[in-house]
């Protein structure tokens, strides 16, 4: 309860900070949006990432929507986070660009439409796993397939969450879906990517084979 | 499962199934639940291996891919951006 009534003034006093500084850039003080923009451009970058999956876009995208959401100033209602509505605009510019990017797609085949239940896969120990015999290099390899193994939607907000560490109310907007919705794509996804992992490090360490009884 | 029964010292007492705990393992991770829950869970957690096992590799490997991917931002990313913004001022004040 503590926690909660100074988590909330904390919020206040950064929204409240938020708005002076959008008063003042709208007042033609320009140059202090690299203030509002600095804390959250790894943010918006990783956004953009986690959605189209190559630099040169992701980095495009960053900058066409730090420069709509500059021109947009105005508009912006400040009853949320600043962040929060660039993050809305970085996920609208990267999902619009994704469509252009691919009419009909594999990933789109790939993705399904059932997000109901996920059954994992079952082990006895966690040390089944073999990282320790995995030399980074090839852990580095695994984790990547696994990530790549992911369908879209999946990957997307597993990124934002668990990479870039947006909060479930920052991946709600990003990804335009809402925070049940954020909470079910996401235990779905961290169940996945553990199952790929497990998968394709049993595969390549055959003799690690699922534990004989 | 998940209805109430009791056990031996006559405490009434919720149980979770494995289902139930497979469910909320990502809200555990986030620490998104309530106090109550987060109790049942762990004492399903500490009488249930197999899904002790699911929660600590299901965080071990989102850890090794979090650590994997320390993302920095792309070489320039910050100064292009500022250069982008510097002109787009330029043209607001004119």
């Amino acid at each position: 309860m503590q926690n909660t009534l100074v988590r909330e003034s904390e919020n206040d006093r950064i929204l409240e900070g938020e708005r002076e500084l959008i008063a003042e850039i709208l007042a033609g003080n320009h140059e202090r949006y690299y203030e509002l923009i600095a804390p959250i451009e790894r943010r918006v970058y990783y956004t953009a990432y986690a959605i189209l999956r190559t630099e040169a876009d992701a980095e495009e995208v960053s900058q066409e929507a730090i420069l709509k959401a500059f021109r947009g100033l105005r508009t912006f209602r400040g009853e949320s986070k600043f962040s929060s509505w660039l993050l809305s605009i970085v996920g609208n510019e990267a999902r619009m660009r994704l469509r252009r990017r691919r009419e009909v797609s594999l990933e789109l085949l790939k993705s399904p439409d059932n997000e109901g239940e996920y059954t994992p896969i079952e082990l006895a120990e966690w040390r089944e796993i073999p990282v320790e015999a995995l030399a980074q290099k090839e852990l580095a390899a695994r984790l990547e397939e696994a990530l790549a193994a992911l369908p879209e939607i999946y990957r997307e907000v597993l990124i934002l969450r668990d990479i870039d560490e947006l909060n479930i109310a920052e991946t709600s907007a990003a990804l335009e879906i809402t925070v049940p919705a954020v909470k079910t794509r996401l235990l779905r996804a961290r169940l996945m990517v553990r199952d790929y992992f497990v998968s394709r490090s049993w595969a390549r360490h055959t003799g690690l084979r699922k534990a004989q009884p | 499962m998940g209805q109430a029964h009791w056990i031996k010292k006559g405490t009434a007492m919720i149980t979770l199934s494995c289902e139930e705990v497979r469910r909320e393992i990502s809200n555990y991770l986030d620490d998104d639940m309530s106090p109550r829950m987060r109790r049942l869970l762990e004492v399903h957690l500490e009488q249930c291996r197999k899904c002790a096992v699911l929660l600590d590799s299901t965080h071990n490997v989102l850890v090794l891919l979090a650590d994997e991917h320390r993302f920095e931002l792309p070489a320039g990313f910050s100064l292009r951006m500022r250069h982008m913004l510097a002109k787009e001022f330029e043209k607001a004040k004119s």
